[in-house]
């Protein structure tokens, strides 16, 4: 579990979410979120199916954006730039279902990561991914799409390190993985947060242990936040054990 | 109540040890089953079933080869041929035995040489690699070997040549498009006719060169490519399918009305011939073989072209590897694989987008220009959606993305179509008058299916990593999702 965080006042707020509101069409998915996000923690957003979580996510990368609200990044209005000059401001994105480019080699995914890098700084991220993987250094060459689900969730997150993030966005990294691995993928978030001072906003449904993992957490109902406080509350509040983490925890 | 009670054969232990030691005399072949029949030596069984097979064909085509029937005076003239029906039912005969004696029912099927022989057992050569520069080495060979080998059919075979090579620039072309970007475009034949009119145009308008006008030419292409790309950019798919095949057909309707500029369907006439720097190919005193003292031969034309298409051929193949390896081509790779991934990487998808259409319709332009240059003439007629049709199957069926199979494609659909022509054999067996060309169509057709049956992924469906880690590594595309990032 990780630390608690006292020091909020001298630390940099990263990320600011205020009343956010995304529609898909007509259909409201978003009504008013508030969330924010400081430097060198980690914030997990949990929810049942159909809250919202990826949308906000998605929301946060510009795609789809926001019709109200605002969302500033390191002083900067987001809200209505295009996604790929979001994406190149230092905040990365290991999106939902993994994504990752199944036709090329783990190499050349990790590049991809790179893409918009200095190419100098390539060999020491790559060394960096696989100190942090180091399954991905034995699969290398192998194409992405042969990787089992566990080592596909690492590469898209290795993926999204390549590009030395200040943020980095999680788009439920547990999905479909048996217990052991989802283990070593969330002790390998914490370790980063912890040695790097990587800020992660995570979106999870396996609420026991992403509300472990967090310094903060917030759950979202319908599109709103309801309840928001440090993984601990949370984890100790009767109305999210009885909703999120009934028969979940072990 | 009594009965249930009874003890039964199988519910008493020995009754179903008895039972099942009848049972195992029976798998052993005891009685009361009879022996199997001794079976047929492999050629008496081979031939039987050649015999019911000649037999089969014998009764199906009785009709069809024995008689034949002509208009005649009054009435049908009958001719009997009863040779043609039995040599068929000859080759039906020999041909089955000889499938039935080697493979079906030979221990070890002479096939199995086909199979790919497992990773484990030996390192695969490097068969792609090797092949690739035995045609590049018989490329730049060619007019040579032509001349000394079959001098009689020298230029028809040249003309061939040219014409296939056209297909390969063309298809390497689609092939950033389609198979690299993974954006299905039907009308590429629009940058074709773009690259085409633009060096007709320049040229008889403003007394320019082939050497000026070709960069000009694709410059064109590249803008048209740019100006189809923007409105499709949201498209995928079927949509931007049949977005790109609008836009061919516009291009060509255009050019068949805007009379006054294009000539309409007159086309345009007196399109120069490329020099050598500076020199013609003509038989004058300024020409290209009064230069160098030696004969005129008009075949020297020919050679020149074939010359200039191959360079920029190979231009096209060289850019197109080249771009693998950079960033932008990368990214045009995993732009067919995944477009949010790229989205979420911070790629300007548009851009990559735009790139690859304006880098695939650059190459036709240049293409299309040295159409220009070597037919003289060109009109909206050379541009039709058959065209872009031919060039897409060549990049479908040579497998998308890869360079190797684009020239083994070309080579085999426009070549093959054009050998259809010498098969005076088949007069013989359809009888006089049987024209092959007119069914090219229908080989064509077949032939896409029996590819798209046996690999469904081209014929070539490796794709070779732009990265290594120590050691080259092909990809089987075969267990690939399907469809994604288009």
């Amino acid at each position: 579990m990780s630390a608690v965080i006292d020091d909020y006042e001298n630390r940099e707020l990263l990320l600011s979410i205020r009343g956010v509101e995304t529609f898909y069409g007509k259909i409201q998915a978003l009504r008013g979120v508030d969330v924010d996000v400081y430097r060198g923690e980690i914030v997990t957003l949990i929810g049942a199916n159909g809250a919202g979580k990826s949308t906000l996510m998605m929301t946060i990368c510009g795609s789809p954006q926001a019709r109200s609200g605002q969302i500033v990044y390191r002083g900067d209005d987001i809200t209505k730039l295009p996604t790929h000059d979001i994406m190149s401001r230092s905040i990365a994105q290991s999106p939902e279902g993994r994504r990752i480019f199944s036709r090329m080699t783990v190499m050349e995914n990790l590049q991809m990561g790179a893409i918009l890098e200095d190419p100098k700084d390539f060999q020491s991220g790559l060394d960096k991914v696989f100190e942090l993987f180091p399954r991905l250094k034995e699969r290398r060459n192998q194409r992405g799409g042969t990787l089992s689900g566990g080592e596909q969730q690492m590469l898209a997150i290795g993926r999204a390190l390549m590009s030395r993030p200040k943020l980095l966005l999680l788009d439920e990294p547990s999905l479909g993985l048996a217990p052991l691995i989802v283990k070593q993928i969330f002790a390998a978030i914490g370790e980063l947060n912890r040695t790097e001072g990587l800020t992660v906003f995570l979106v999870e449904q396996n609420a026991f242990h992403a509300l472990r993992l967090a310094h903060r957490g917030y759950v979202m109902v319908n599109g709103s936040i309801t309840m928001s406080g440090t993984g601990k509350e949370l984890l100790s509040r009767e109305e999210v054990r009885s909703a999120y983490l009934e028969g979940g925890a072990h | 109540m009594e009965t249930t009670n009874q003890p039964t054969a199988s519910n008493r232990p020995e009754g179903a040890e008895l039972e099942s030691e009848a049972r195992r005399d029976a798998m052993q072949g005891e009685p009361p089953f009879t022996e199997a029949p001794p079976e047929d030596s492999r050629f008496v069984r081979s031939l039987k079933e050649a015999g019911i097979t000649a037999a089969l064909v014998g009764a199906l085509t009785v009709f069809f080869f024995i008689f034949r029937t002509d208009i005649g005076s009054g009435g049908l003239d009958l001719t009997l041929r009863p040779e043609l029906w039995l040599v068929w039912m000859g080759i039906a005969f020999g041909a089955r035995f000889l499938l039935s004696y080697f493979i079906f029912r030979a221990e070890e099927p002479i096939t199995r040489y086909f199979k790919r022989p497992s990773a484990s057992r030996r390192k695969p050569l490097p068969i792609g690699k090797i092949f690739g520069v035995a045609m590049l080495i018989v490329a730049i060979f060619l007019p040579v070997l032509l001349d000394t080998f079959l001098p009689r059919q020298n230029r028809y075979l040249l003309d061939l040549s040219i014409l296939i090579l056209t297909y390969v620039m063309l298809g390497w072309g689609l092939n950033i498009v389609v198979g690299l970007a993974g954006l299905l475009d039907l009308g590429y034949v629009a940058f074709y006719a773009v690259g085409a009119y633009s060096f007709a145009l320049l040229s008889t308008n403003f007394d320019l060169g082939f050497w000026v006008c070709l960069p000009m030419a694709g410059l064109f292409a590249a803008l048209w490519g740019i100006m189809l790309g923007f409105p499709v950019l949201r498209l995928r798919g079927d949509y931007l399918a049949i977005v790109t095949l609008a836009f061919g057909e516009i291009i060509r309707v255009v050019l068949l009305n805007w009379y006054e500029f294009t000539g309409g369907p007159n086309g345009l006439l007196g399109i120069p011939k490329p020099t050598l720097f500076g020199l013609e190919f003509s038989r004058g005193d300024d020409g290209f073989a009064a230069y160098f003292g030696i004969d005129y031969d008009p075949i020297q034309r020919f050679v020149f072209l074939y010359y200039i298409i191959l360079a920029l051929a190979l231009l096209t193949n060289f850019v197109t590897m080249r771009m693998r390896k950079l960033p932008v081509g990368r990214a045009w790779e995993a732009l067919r694989e995944d477009e949010i991934a790229c989205r979420a990487l911070g790629i300007n998808t548009v851009n990559v987008k735009l790139s690859a259409f304006a880098t695939g319709a650059m190459f036709g332009g240049f293409a299309g220009s040295f159409f220009a240059t070597r037919q003289g003439f060109i009109s909206p007629e050379s541009f039709t959606f058959i065209e872009s049709a031919i060039i897409l199957a060549i990049v479908v069926l040579g497998g998308l993305g890869s360079q190797l199979g684009v020239v083994i494609a070309s080579v085999v659909m426009i070549g093959g179509i054009e050998l259809l022509r010498n098969l005076t054999v088949l007069e013989a067996v359809f009888g006089a008058g049987f024209d092959p060309t007119q069914y090219r169509m229908l080989i064509f057709g077949l032939a896409m299916v029996a590819i798209m049956v046996w690999k469904p992924r081209g014929l070539i469906s490796t794709r070779i990593p732009s990265v290594f880690y120590k050691e080259k590594k092909k990809i089987g595309a075969d267990l690939v999702s399907q469809g994604e990032g288009h």
